[in-house]
């Protein structure tokens, strides 16, 4: 049984058609990146997942619960995914110590001791270990995203989901961010990337997912579709981006 | 000045002293109220689907349009056909709280709005409810931008408690019309004493308020300014 699957999904906002259609399924331990042009849906495509955006149609799975059913509690599958946001959207009144454990404490009702203790491993394990006390205005955005990865991660997700992870950091520190990415893709997380890092696509993805205009055009492993993609449309769009953004990262 | 209105006046001073302690506790009643229906109908307004918050709006529309002195008269006296035995302290405290609300409730809804719609996605993306988000992330935040229009509220409710007399209620403008009644020498150095009453509570609850807003300042928004992060 597959971890995530997606199947037709749909969603529009007034007379736009954002998604059409959309069904792919995850293994677990996969890792696939999702790319394709602007306002093509692709945000929206992950926020359905979990719900924060609530889809028009179409059914969700996760490890074999339904999503979409309105008889399943959100609350409790939404702590099981993690969610990583283009601008961090760190909770600016606390501390990186608190952003991680506030989830641990209200969410998974554990103890003060035992939440500070998951805490800082997961801090350490992003390598902000000596960042505990900072609020996020006093965090570089790479340090800012790597905390927000360990709030994800302290939940002990079933499921990463990151949403342009790199796109709002300075060149200079994307690569500090996609490092802990990859670590996690090789200890065996399960994420769903959106991300023109191509270099990362090539490397940690098994699988790449091209959208446009709401619809999956072609999904397969990067060598074919970096080779030898199906669909024209695909080779022009990888062509263009990995131009615009290089094989770095 | 005669001798003798010198010591009228300084004989008044702890009768006005009395009254000004009415003002105090009116003003504490008000405020408490004003807050808490004020942040209540913020949050409707933000966050509650249609018909509730247009009745948020319509509230606040109520209680923004009518004049406070006729608002007081609307609820003395209206408050007084249901039941017997309500006291011209306790409408005054539901008048002018319901009034601060009103106010109160557009400085939340502009902070609440200020924090943005990121923080409530982040905190629900973790898997809080909406009123836990509210809880532990949007109010903290929209708390402490509210600091500064609050403190304008502050100084307007506090002042606005002397209308109080208008239904009775023996506070220290009321005091010192009877003391200017008794001795007409004294009306205008006993109304300076009262401006420089409520002067000094300007200043003192101002300060407290400047104090409370460096108390919890958010490290590294220093620079920045209040507001998103951005
Ligand atoms: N809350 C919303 N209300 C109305 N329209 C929206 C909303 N969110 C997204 N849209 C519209 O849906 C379309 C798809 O947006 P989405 O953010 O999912 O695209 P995207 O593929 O993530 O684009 P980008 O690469 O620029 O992030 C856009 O046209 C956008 O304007
Ligand atoms: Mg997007």
């Amino acid at each position: 049984m597959a971890l995530l699957v997606v199947e037709d999904l749909h969603k529009r906002y007034g007379k736009e058609e954002v998604l059409r259609g959309v069904s792919f399924v995850l293994e677990r331990g996969e890792t696939k990146v999702i790319i394709g042009p602007s306002g093509t849906g692709k945000s929206t495509l992950l926020r359905c997942i979990n719900r924060l955006t609530e889809p028009d149609r179409g059914r969700i799975w996760l490890n074999g619960v339904e999503v979409t059913s309105p008889r399943t509690n959100i609350y409790k599958i939404r702590a099981q995914i993690g969610f990583v946001f283009q601008d961090f959207n760190l909770f600016t009144h606390l501390t990186a110590l608190d952003n991680v454990r506030l989830g641990l404490i209200r969410v998974k009702g554990m103890g003060k001791r035992e939440a500070t203790e998951r805490a800082m491993r997961e801090l350490e394990r992003v390598g902000l270990g000596d960042k505990a006390d900072a609020y996020p205005a006093q965090l570089s955005g790479g340090q800012q995203q790597r905390v927000s990865i360990a709030r994800a991660l302290a939940m002990d997700p079933k499921l990463i989901l990151f949403d342009e992870p790199t796109s709002a950091l300075d060149p200079e520190l994307i690569g500090e961010v996609l490092q802990v990415m990859i670590e996690l893709a090789e200890g065996g997380m399960t994420m769903l990337v959106v991300t023109h890092e191509m270099g990362f696509a090539r490397s940690v993805a098994d699988e790449i997912i091209f959208m446009e205009k709401g619809v999956i055009v072609e999904q397969g492993p990067p060598e074919v579709l970096f080779t030898n993609p199906r669909v024209p449309r695909t080779a022009e769009f990888l062509r263009k981006i990995t131009e615009f953004y290089g094989e770095s990262g | 000045m005669t001798a003798v209105d010198w010591q009228n006046l300084v004989q008044g001073i702890p009768s006005l002293l009395r009254g000004l302690l009415v003002n105090l506790e009116i003003l504490f009643g008000l405020i408490a109220l004003g807050f808490a229906v004020g942040i209540l109908i913020a949050l409707i307004q933000v966050y509650s689907p249609r018909p509730l918050s247009a009745l948020a709006v319509g509230y606040e529309w109520f209680f923004r349009g009518v004049p406070e002195m006729v608002l007081l008269m609307l609820i003395y006296f209206g408050l007084r056909q249901f039941r017997v035995g309500i006291t011209p302290f306790i409408a005054a405290v539901i008048a002018l709280g319901l009034r601060s609300s009103a106010y109160q409730s557009q400085i939340f809804r502009g902070a609440i709005q200020a924090v943005g719609r990121r923080q409530m996605m982040a905190a629900l993306s973790v898997g809080m409810t909406r009123l836990q988000a509210i809880r532990h992330v949007i109010l903290p935040q929209a708390l402490r931008l509210s600091i500064p229009p609050w403190s304008n509220e502050f100084s307007s409710v506090l002042k606005d408690t002397t209308l109080a007399s208008a239904i009775g209620v023996i506070e220290v403008f009321k005091k010192a019309r009877f003391i200017m009644g008794r001795n007409y020498a004294l009306a205008l150095p006993i109304f300076m004493v009262v401006a420089l009453f409520f002067l000094f509570l300007t200043y003192a609850g101002n300060w407290a308020l400047g104090a409370l807003e460096r108390r919890y300042r958010i490290p590294g928004f220093e620079a920045k300014g209040a507001g998103e992060r951005f």
